[in-house]
């Protein structure tokens, strides 16, 4: 067969799969739909939360980003995974003691404010709306590649089927086909990872496959191989990398705070019964994805030997298929600068002849390291079940933040279970249709703003929840206070240095401490923290019964049921 | 101070302590041995892994990892010392 036809079939079969289990646990009540009922085992929730988080930029991009930015790569290794241990550690368990539904009713409760809330809900909203964006693009490049339809077909079909699940099934349904997803994506990710480590190293096991040596009987370590080829190249060592090392740091204290930020990575720990179900949720969270993350950083090494060893002083003519296929796409191009009709990929730009894109790398790998067809096939699979789980859990953040948020806590707080339930299906299917209008029509700057989301995460919630948790004498005009400047500022930082609204974008050396804007989110946090804990000296204590509120999360026993009030 | 509130004080004294100490060594793998000292590390080699960057590309994930479940048994035996299990 095909590597075609074993796409259809396979993508055939996982989406008859999600949509089998959505209108199996749809929802019928609000709990359902925004808590999943608030009754999921730590398990499923740690699968549904790992499923939510690693999106298609985790399954396509991350592997590849890292392949061509070696040691550099490390920032969202350790920024992506070690989030977790902040959201284990200091919110998880405490929200989940809370028992609401939305990060925003955190905020909004915990800071006794209106205002608090309709703030929060408006990060939330920010934050959600660029980082789901990019998912639906995500779904479009995987079917242009391997179904053959064009990128808006692949978004609208993408559309269609998470708008099915999202909004029949809520948090329940998307927890169930979340769970599916993991097992789909990770499958896909892992087998074509063990098949090119044993095929180059001899060593089934990817993470160790990395650190041996090459299996030509060279004796050669794959890692010496790769700096001797990387230099020889005139590319800086791959295990040495080209950013300072203060910029380093802060993108990877960003990805990890904005991590821990991220509402729809937070609002998983409701779905849960108790406390203790919480924390151990977030390790089995970790672990899941911890497989992946590990296994990516190896795919890297293997992926990048391999390409050089495919491409570099070739002839054009002698180019395997799917370097064709890859230039139909246009994400792999290449320029026969001094026509020697010699493929010539080197660091200097005036002779470089040879563009790929980050996203190639995991996608044609099993292609280049010619694995059979369904392990292709596979890939497609994976890459789509990475995307739609992301963008089902983002919609229905967004679609809490409108039903329950804004309609039921500020503007129509009489509506019925029933009048509120419908509000959120359609704020989710209202949602669903933007995502894809952006999906199809991207904003130039949709690219550069999703790593970004991060850091207005990071720059908005994290303080004032660790405030709200820790901090019993933390008031909402500190918390408010923090939350607009921190957000304010990183969107500033945002658009003066990434996207270039404010003129110019200035030089590298403009940047402030020599901070690049997808580390900016780790100041931004900070000043949010120094402003809300200033503000808060000059003005008066929270009342009595919100200390109390503190004091009793902090206790995790009785946690009952995630309660509407 | 009431005798629940005093148990409370010293339960929240306890979670803090082990927070900062876990947290002390989620510093260190990550921002300590994957970028701060990584130069240093990575004149030692094992296997074909220099040390600072196997930190920061394999290590620090599954020292997170274990850190995590060290947490929650750590916390699971507080809660039962102080009569907060369920």
């Amino acid at each position: 067969m095909s590597v075609q036809v074993w796409t259809y079939l396979l993508v055939g079969i996982t989406f008859s799969l999600y949509i089998g289990i959505a209108i199996w646990s749809r929802a019928g009540s609000t709990k359902d739909f925004y808590v999943a009922g608030g009754g999921v085992s730590p398990l499923a929730n740690g699968m549904a939360t790992a499923a939510d988080w690693m999106s298609a930029a985790s399954f396509i991009s991350m592997a590849g980003i890292i392949a061509f930015a070696g040691y550099d790569g490390s920032v969202y290794l350790m920024g992506w995974t070690g989030g977790y241990v902040l959201l284990a550690l200091l919110l998880a368990p405490y929200l989940r003691k809370f028992g609401k539904f939305t990060v925003p009713d955190f905020i909004g409760d915990r800071y006794y404010s209106n205002t608090a809330r309709i703030v929060a809900v408006f990060c939330a909203l920010i934050v959600s709306f660029t980082y789901v964006a990019g998912q639906m693009r995500g779904v479009g490049v995987v079917f242009s590649r391997f179904l053959q339809v064009d990128i808006n077909t692949g978004v609208i079909i993408g559309m269609v089927i998470v708008l099915f699940y999202a909004v029949l099934g809520g948090m329940k349904g998307i927890t169930y086909t979340q769970v599916a997803q993991y097992c789909v994506l990770i499958f896909a990710f892992m087998v074509p990872a063990i098949f090119i480590s044993f095929q180059m190293t001899g060593n089934p096991i990817p993470q160790l496959g990395m650190g041996s040596t090459l299996n030509d009987g060279s004796g050669t370590f794959l890692m010496d191989r790769l700096n001797g080829l990387s230099t020889e190249l005139g590319f800086a060592e791959y295990t040495d990398g080209t950013k300072s090392v203060i910029d380093v740091f802060a993108i990877t204290l960003a990805l990890m705070v904005g991590t821990a930020g991220l509402p729809h990575v937070i609002v998983r720990f409701f779905t849960v019964k108790r406390v203790k179900d919480a924390r151990k949720s977030a390790g089995l969270a970790l672990l899941l994805i911890a497989i992946l993350y590990t296994t990516a950083p190896a795919v890297s090494v293997f992926a990048k030997i391999n390409l050089i060893d495919t491409v570099s002083n070739e002839e054009y003519s002698l180019m395997p298929a799917w370097f064709k296929n890859w230039e139909e796409t246009g994400l792999l191009t290449f320029d026969d600068k001094n026509k020697d009709g010699i493929i010539q990929y080197v660091a200097d730009q005036d002779k470089n002849e040879l563009t790929v894109d980050n996203d190639i790398m995991v996608l044609a790998n099993p292609e280049i390291a010619n694995l059979p067809a369904w392990v292709i096939a596979l890939v497609a699979a994976g890459g789509l079940a990475a995307a739609l789980s992301t963008a089902a859990g983002l919609l229905l953040v967004i679609s809490a933040s409108v039903s329950h948020d804004l309609i039921k806590k500020v503007f129509k707080p009489s509506i019925s279970e029933k009048g509120e339930l419908w509000a959120a299906r359609g704020a989710a299917t209202v949602a669903v249709v933007i995502a894809g209008y952006f999906g199809i029509h991207p904003p130039g700057f949709v690219a550069a703003v999703v790593a970004l989301a991060f850091g207005l995460a990071a720059a908005s919630f994290f303080p004032a929840i660790v405030l709200g948790i820790f901090y019993k004498k933390m008031n909402k005009e500190g918390a408010i206070g923090g939350m607009i400047v921190g957000i304010s500022l990183m969107l500033f930082y945002m658009a003066k240095f990434k996207l270039g609204w404010l003129g110019e974008i200035p030089d590298k050396s403009e940047w402030w401490f020599g901070i690049s804007p997808e580390g900016f989110g780790t100041v931004a946090m900070i000043v949010n923290f120094v402003v809300a804990l200033v503000i808060n000296r000059f003005t008066p204590e929270p009342p009595e019964d919100v200390q109390e509120i503190v004091e009793n999360i902090r206790i995790p026993s009785g946690a009952g049921e995630a309660v509407d009030h | 101070m009431s005798e629940k509130q005093k148990k409370a004080t010293a339960y929240w004294k306890e979670n803090v302590r082990y927070l900062f100490i876990l947290l002390f060594i989620w510093f260190a793998v990550s921002f300590g041995a994957g970028i701060l000292f990584k130069d240093a590390l990575n004149t030692i080699k094992i296997g074909g892994f220099k040390l600072g960057f196997w930190f920061a590309q394999q290590g620090s994930i599954y020292v997170f990892v274990v850190l995590i479940f060290v947490y929650v048994r750590l916390m699971n035996k507080l809660d039962k010392k102080y009569g907060y299990n369920e």
